[in-house]
């Protein structure tokens, strides 16, 4: 058993107002540099949609993430075998077209225009040419469905779908959508530090955080593609890639990261968690549907004297266990077993977790008599406004079974709630639900305070990094005292 | 005496730069070390350029490397009309194949407004050295035939002389223009190299075929383990 501790995330989606502001933030604090304009390290999704960059979720085109034949992982884009001759031209590599090219207004034109008939306006230009650009799409271009036609209708999971049910799930009257914020997922088996040539991207061993060198980074682009979540990105400015780097130097700091911190909704929950790497080989060459349970099972319970004491032997600080026992994602995940990881049979065992949204029916109408059935509340979860095998698709790896367990149980405690604070759902049927969701009113209990109530200290259990061990007594703070920041001692720009 | 500079002097000038400042620019701003890819601005073109150009320049260089190492070889090799025919016709095609793809590179920096936006002086010095090295080779290898067999007689001995610290311009002195204009061009062009964007040539990725698949750093193993100084 060899645990490490991962610091790990929980969006409850069930939460998300799509405001954007943790993308804002994100923006903000890392990417207002040039070259970096077009970098969402964070962005937020309207699905059904084809998301930012257009349809990253097709592995056929995009070629990211692992592939397995049963007994050995490949990378679906340039592994070492492929890599000497696609070197050159990575024919896996998204360009900037899948993504937008940014742009910005210029404004001079309101002031400057000559007399005329019409109102002059700003005209949008290319923040890479300066010259006028034609502004087709952009992230979010799709917000709230707008354009659906174009947009929903083409995204990926929709496969997974029969056609009256994307027939269903596109008619006006049961139109349905819910916000994916995005991260870099910070995985377990990550496809973009195993595609780097020149090794610059790295998981730090102590917190699992996944990061580039930017001093080693030579811009050979396997990371861009390999990468199935498209997260990791190429700074068309300076030649190197970036990436989410989880707000590292506010984790050393214990705040949370800039997207955690702003979230409006209180969606995002932080905590680390503690895992056996050495299962890792074993468990990621099942099959796509075993694959949820299977990371769970690599996730420990830290409170078993087995995993402690292996824990104490690999050097793990009982500051750190301590914050493990306390992590939300650890309830999520394991205890409730609700939050599930985004497309799992990318196999690279993302360490982000979504609870599924409940979506359900309220409220029908039929014969232009509404009707309310409060006995019925919160319909059951089959006949939710998205269908089941949609989630299945996005949480699941292909299995329901997973994405149905984490429904029923929030289905159930929020008939437990209704029962307690409203009273007209009976104690027989919030108990029949509790049954039917393998949840205890304990429990239930838990969900509750945890969704609804936690604020700031319970949502972000921050581990004590210790950096002032691992790292300043190694190194001689004088050697960057005149750095702008991550040890460079001059400004990091575009060589020649 | 004009010889004497072109052959005895300047190639030194060139390795001395080459040498001094690849090892300082590497020391002092190893961030500037990257290919500057451009393919993320323009993902078609960049096929058609990009790759006969580098499979194509690659293949030409490891032969002129050959001949410098090992002219005896290369004769002996000729010493058969087929295959003499077989080696000058093989590297007449993969010139033209760099060439085409230079020349398309170019093209498709000098047209698209992304790529040129994001190309400094220093790419088109790059550019300009590239075209008349690719060019004059071209030439050679059509008009002066046979440049296998006299590069081994005359460049190889006259490369070893240099080796030696005991220039023998007479090598090369009798050698037609063009030959003389790609070797002196050769040499600019090391000269020049370490100030741009061709240093990516020397951090060629060669341990990733060996090392494991997964890169997991612990702190606890200090700079050196982040690969820092």
């Amino acid at each position: 058993m060899d645990v490490r501790s991962q610091v790990s995330m929980v969006f409850h989606l069930d939460k998300c107002i799509g405001c954007h502001t943790c993308s804002v933030a994100c923006k903000n604090v890392w990417t207002d540099r040039e070259g970096t304009e077009y970098m969402w390290w964070n962005n937020v999704e309207t699905k059904p949609g084809t998301g930012y960059p257009t349809k990253w979720e097709d592995q056929e085109s995009y070629r990211g993430g692992w592939k397995t034949d049963g007994k050995k992982l490949s990378l679906r884009s340039t592994g070492k075998a492929r890599i000497i001759p696609n070197i050159f031209h990575n024919t896996s590599m998204p360009s900037m077209d899948d993504y937008y090219e940014p742009w910005t207004y210029d404004f001079k034109e309101l002031f400057n225009a000559p007399e005329g008939d019409d109102q002059p306006v700003a005209v949008p230009i290319s923040k890479i040419t300066g010259e006028q650009i034609d502004v087709e799409a952009g992230p979010n271009w799709d917000d709230d469905l707008g354009g659906s036609q174009i947009y929903a209708r083409n995204d990926p999971n929709m496969e997974a779908l029969t056609p009256n049910q994307r027939l269903q799930m596109m008619s006006i009257e049961r139109l349905v959508f819910f916000y994916l914020p995005r991260i870099c997922h910070h995985c377990l088996n990550p496809a973009c530090v195993a595609s780097c040539p020149s090794g610059a991207l790295y998981k730090r061993g102590e917190d699992g955080i996944v990061l580039i060198n930017q001093q080693v980074c030579r811009a050979w682009r396997a990371c861009v593609a390999a990468c199935p979540y498209k997260k990791t990105y190429y700074n068309w400015s300076t030649g190197k890639s970036e990436k989410c780097i989880l707000c590292f130097p506010r984790l050393e700091t214990g705040q949370a990261p800039a997207c955690f911190h702003s979230c409006v909704g209180r969606i995002r929950y932080i905590g680390n968690v503690l895992y056996d790497a050495d299962m890792l080989p074993e468990i990621a060459n099942l099959p796509d549907d075993e694959l949820v349970d299977a990371q769970r099972r690599m996730i420990l319970d830290p409170f078993d004297e087995h995993v402690l004491e292996a824990a104490r032997k690999n050097g793990i600080h009982e500051g750190i266990i301590e914050s493990a026992q306390r992590s939300p994602v650890y309830a999520f995940v394991k205890e409730f077993g609700i939050a599930l990881p985004p497309h799992i049979e990318y196999r690279t065992f993302p360490m982000l977790f979504y609870v599924p949204p409940l979506l359900p029916v309220m409220s029908s109408k039929e014969n232009d008599v509404i009707d309310n059935d409060i006995d019925d509340l919160f319909a059951d979860i089959e006949k939710a406004r998205a269908p089941i095998q949609y989630f299945g698709s996005l949480f699941g790896g292909g299995n329901d079974g997973v994405v149905r367990y984490a429904l029923r149980k929030q289905w159930a405690v929020r008939l437990v709630r209704r029962h307690l604070t409203v009273g007209d759902v009976t104690k027989e049927t919030a108990e029949r639900a509790l049954a039917q969701a393998d949840c205890t009113w304990e429990q239930a209990d838990r969900i509750y305070r945890l969704t609804t109530l936690a604020n700031m200290d319970e949502r972000c259990i921050i581990p004590p990094f210790q950096r002032e061990m691992a790292i300043e007594m190694m190194e001689d703070p004088h050697t960057h005292r005149s750095s702008v920041g991550f040890g460079f001692r001059n400004a990091p720009a575009r060589g020649n | 005496m004009s010889d004497f500079f072109l052959f005895g002097v300047l190639p030194y000038v060139a390795v001395v730069l080459f040498l001094v400042v690849t090892v300082q620019r590497y020391r002092q701003s190893k961030f500037t070390y990257s290919s500057l890819s451009s393919q993320f601005l323009e993902n078609k073109q960049h096929f058609w350029g990009s790759v006969p150009f580098h499979y194509g320049i690659l293949t030409v260089l490891t032969g002129h490397v050959v001949a410098f190492l090992t002219p005896q070889l290369i004769l002996g090799w000729n010493a058969a009309p087929w295959r003499l025919f077989l080696l000058e016709a093989t590297g007449l095609m993969l010139g033209l194949m760099t060439l085409v793809g230079l020349v398309l590179v170019v093209v498709r920096r000098l047209r698209n407004s992304r790529v040129r936006r994001v190309s400094t002086l220093a790419d088109w010095v790059v550019y300009a050295l590239l075209l008349v090295q690719v060019v004059s080779g071209v030439l050679i290898a059509y008009f002066h035939g046979w440049g296998s067999s006299w590069f081994a007689t005359s460049a190889s001995p006259w490369l070893w002389s240099l080796v030696a610290f005991s220039p023998d311009v007479s090598f090369v002195a009798p050698l037609p223009w063009l030959v003389k204009t790609h070797i002196v061009n050769a040499f600019v062009l090391i000269a020049f190299f370490p100030f741009t964007r061709l240093v990516h040539v020397l951090v060629i990725p060669n341990m990733y075929l060996w090392r494991r698949p997964q890169v997991v750093i612990w702190n606890r193993g200090g700079p050196a383990a982040r690969g820092e100084r």
